[in-house]
């Protein structure tokens, strides 16, 4: 790194001049990223998500209220100057419990990825490299859980699990690995027939390390796009779980059980039901945007 | 469940056709047979392993050493796993999914009443996404980057973001408390309960083969609200992929061969282009079809709609896992099953694949 701090950062980033392959990767990386911002759907996606990071990071500072303080005298208010998205039935302000509520949301987004890419693409590509048997099997048992919407198959997982965000997690994660698994295995098929493949095995490389060093490293992209897609299904799949009980349990703040609660005092009082609702939808149209621009960056043929 | 099917050995090349496509459906039919056993077995552990005890589940924490013992055995967990698991299995075969202890049936009876009031949403919803739908992707996908394609992307990407029972509490709140336009919880008013004999266990059905239209109508009414929401999802779903298989016809060279010798625009399009994407289509329209259940889940938990979904939740709520396997069970059969007509409507309408 020591390059950059002496060229400069606009050197460093000059095309004409490149003089490691860690240099060229960062300016690969910079050009798609200005590509995806340019993109105005890019441009949406990117500045809601980053919103909702700050406002999980930020939630003690962008709050106005405590989220779990009750007020039995302040119950159902509707918005005002002092509650901007009013109170709901234990007079709680909805508006912090949103922003506290990002944090639920951010979390449930990053251990799914970080649960469902690593297993995805393992079982995807020793299927895809062995071929035969081997992913026979592998893709039987993927077509047992493709077989269910993931919804409910989060739904069958969770009721066994038991509620809770920890359990909602895991649930969503077993719901949500097969089309990974199915994407990598299709990258590595292709991989295994090329030439690198073919030279690593003829100098005696074991399975194990041509899996890691070779096919692994080569499916890791597309799997990125497809996991930033998906986590607006993630997202929805979470709030539905919220919403039917068997999710984030309260007094957590999470959107979607704060509508399961609001949605007792609907009739009399829409906005315990409305606020938290929008910021599911914007948070799940964040992730559309940004995963279409940035397949979009990746793969100009889709974006005719 | 699509890769290893249309893949045909080399030996088989020179068999007869008749000998070739009934050895297809013997491998199509074994594949679905391996994932529905694969179905069963999930539901299996997941009934015997993940909850931390099914026995306090039945007879809660405070029963004592005896009961707990008896129950135990009545459940068959003093056996051998494979077992219980052949046990279950030869159950579920012989149509015993176990009695619900919410509804004190068995619950494959339950079944067969919630089963048929999903059917009827789905069926209303699928017919009315894909009518808009289809016809909205391919004027989108016909005037691409024209206002018309921005229109129907946002309409799309709205149906993709939004979750349903936000989106039915919306209407609720508007057009049933406010308006009073449309049926609030239910099927139907309690008013006209047990008034038509049951026939088809489609109210809407039912009613009209009574030849009673008010009872119609007042079915209508409720169905309106779930039938749009889904409708809607599926509507985002179909559009955008009508657009793309659109947009694919029209570079082909045949459509600038029709364009270059005068045919009309509308002829172009409707009387080529999309003549070669129907097969496409049909496949699109099962799986939406089969999507739409996830979607019913939670709309009929907002509306109070008796069917299956609302069912599998309240198995949920009450951990009755007897209901939620069943339901789940149903719904997976159901999925392979769309999934199978699907590639065999593919197959039957697409020359190329014979």
């Amino acid at each position: 790194m020591h390059a950059l701090t002496r060229q400069g950062l606009r050197a460093y980033l000059d095309p004409q001049n490149v003089h490691s392959s860690r240099q060229a990767a960062a300016q690969g990386l910079v050009r798609g990223g200005i590509q995806i911002l340019r993109n105005p759907s890019g441009l949406i996606g990117a500045a809601i998500i980053v919103l909702l990071v700050l406002a999980a990071i930020l939630a003690p500072l962008l709050a106005t209220h405590n989220p779990y303080a009750q007020n039995l005298q302040q119950v159902l208010l509707p918005p005002g100057a002092d509650h901007w998205f009013g109170t709901d039935n234990l007079g709680r302000d909805i508006y912090s419990r949103i922003v506290y509520g990002a944090r639920a949301t951010l979390t449930i987004v990053c251990i799914v990825s970080v649960i469902v890419g690593p297993i995805g693409i393992i079982i995807g590509a020793t299927a895809g490299y062995f071929g035969g048997l081997v992913d026979t099997v592998l893709m039987r048992i993927t077509d047992v859980f493709l077989s269910l919407p993931s919804l409910v198959l989060a739904l069958a997982f969770a009721a066994a699990l038991g509620p809770g965000l920890d359990n909602a997690i895991i649930a969503i994660s077993f719901a949500t690995w097969p089309p990974i698994a199915r994407l990598a295995r299709a990258e590595a098929m292709t991989i295994r027939k090329s030439d690198y493949v073919a030279a690593a095995r003829m100098m005696q490389a074991s399975d194990l390390r041509i899996i890691l060093r070779q096919i692994i490293p080569m499916c890791t992209l597309s799997v990125v796009v497809r996991l930033t897609l998906n986590m607006a299904g993630v997202i929805l799949v979470a709030a539905g779980l919220g919403f039917l009980g068997v999710g984030a349990q309260p007094p957590l703040p999470e959107w979607g059980a704060m509508i399961a609660v609001g949605r007792q005092y609907m009739l009399d009082s829409w906005w315990t039901v409305t606020f938290p609702g929008l910021a599911i939808v914007a948070v799940s149209l964040a992730f559309n945007l940004f995963g279409d621009a940035l397949r979009d960056t990746l793969d100009p043929r889709s974006a005719r | 469940m699509t890769d290893d099917i249309g893949v045909t050995p080399a030996g088989l090349r020179k068999w007869s056709p008749s000998a070739l496509r009934a050895g297809r459906a013997i491998g199509v039919l074994s594949s679905i047979a391996l994932t529905l056993m694969g179905l069963l077995l999930l539901t299996f552990l997941l009934a015997r392993f993940l909850p931390a005890d099914p026995v306090y589940a039945i007879i809660g924490d405070n029963a004592d050493r005896d009961t707990y013992e008896r129950v135990y055995r009545e459940l068959g967990l003093d056996q051998p796993v494979y077992q219980q698991f052949f046990t279950y299995a030869l159950k579920v075969v012989t149509g015993d999914l176990g009695m619900s202890h919410i509804t004190g049936m068995p619950v494959v009876r339950d079944l067969l009443e919630v089963v048929p009031a999903t059917l009827e949403l789905a069926i209303v919803a699928i017919i009315l996404g894909s009518a808009a739908g289809i016809p909205l992707g391919v004027l989108a996908g016909t005037n691409q980057n024209k206002p018309i394609d921005h229109v129907v992307r946002i309409i799309g990407l709205i149906g993709y973001s939004t979750p349903a029972f936000w989106a039915g509490m919306g209407i609720l709140i508007i057009f049933y408390a406010q308006l009073g336009w449309i049926g609030g919880a239910g099927r139907q008013d309690p008013y006209f309960f047990g008034e038509v004999p049951t026939v088809t266990r489609l109210v809407t059905v039912d009613a009209l083969l009574a030849g009673r239209v008010d009872i119609f109508l007042d079915a209508l009414r409720y169905l309106v609200a779930p039938a749009l929401i889904l409708a809607y999802n599926a509507l985002a779903y179909i559009s955008r992929m009508t657009r793309s298989f659109m947009l694919e016809q029209m570079n082909q060279e045949y459509v600038v061969t029709a364009k270059a010798k005068g045919l009309s625009r509308g002829k172009v399009i409707w009387a080529h282009a999309f003549v070669n994407i129907r097969v496409q289509l049909v496949t699109i329209v099962a799986l939406t079809f089969g999507a739409m259940l996830e979607g019913a889940v939670l709309v009929e938990t907002v509306f109070a709609w008796p069917g299956l979904g609302q069912y599998l939740t309240r198995g949920l709520m009450f951990r009755d896992m007897n209901v939620v396997l069943g339901s789940v069970l149903v719904i997976g059969i159901f999925f392979i099953i769309l999934n199978m007509l699907a590639d065999f409507a593919y197959r039957q309408l697409d020359p190329r694949t014979r």
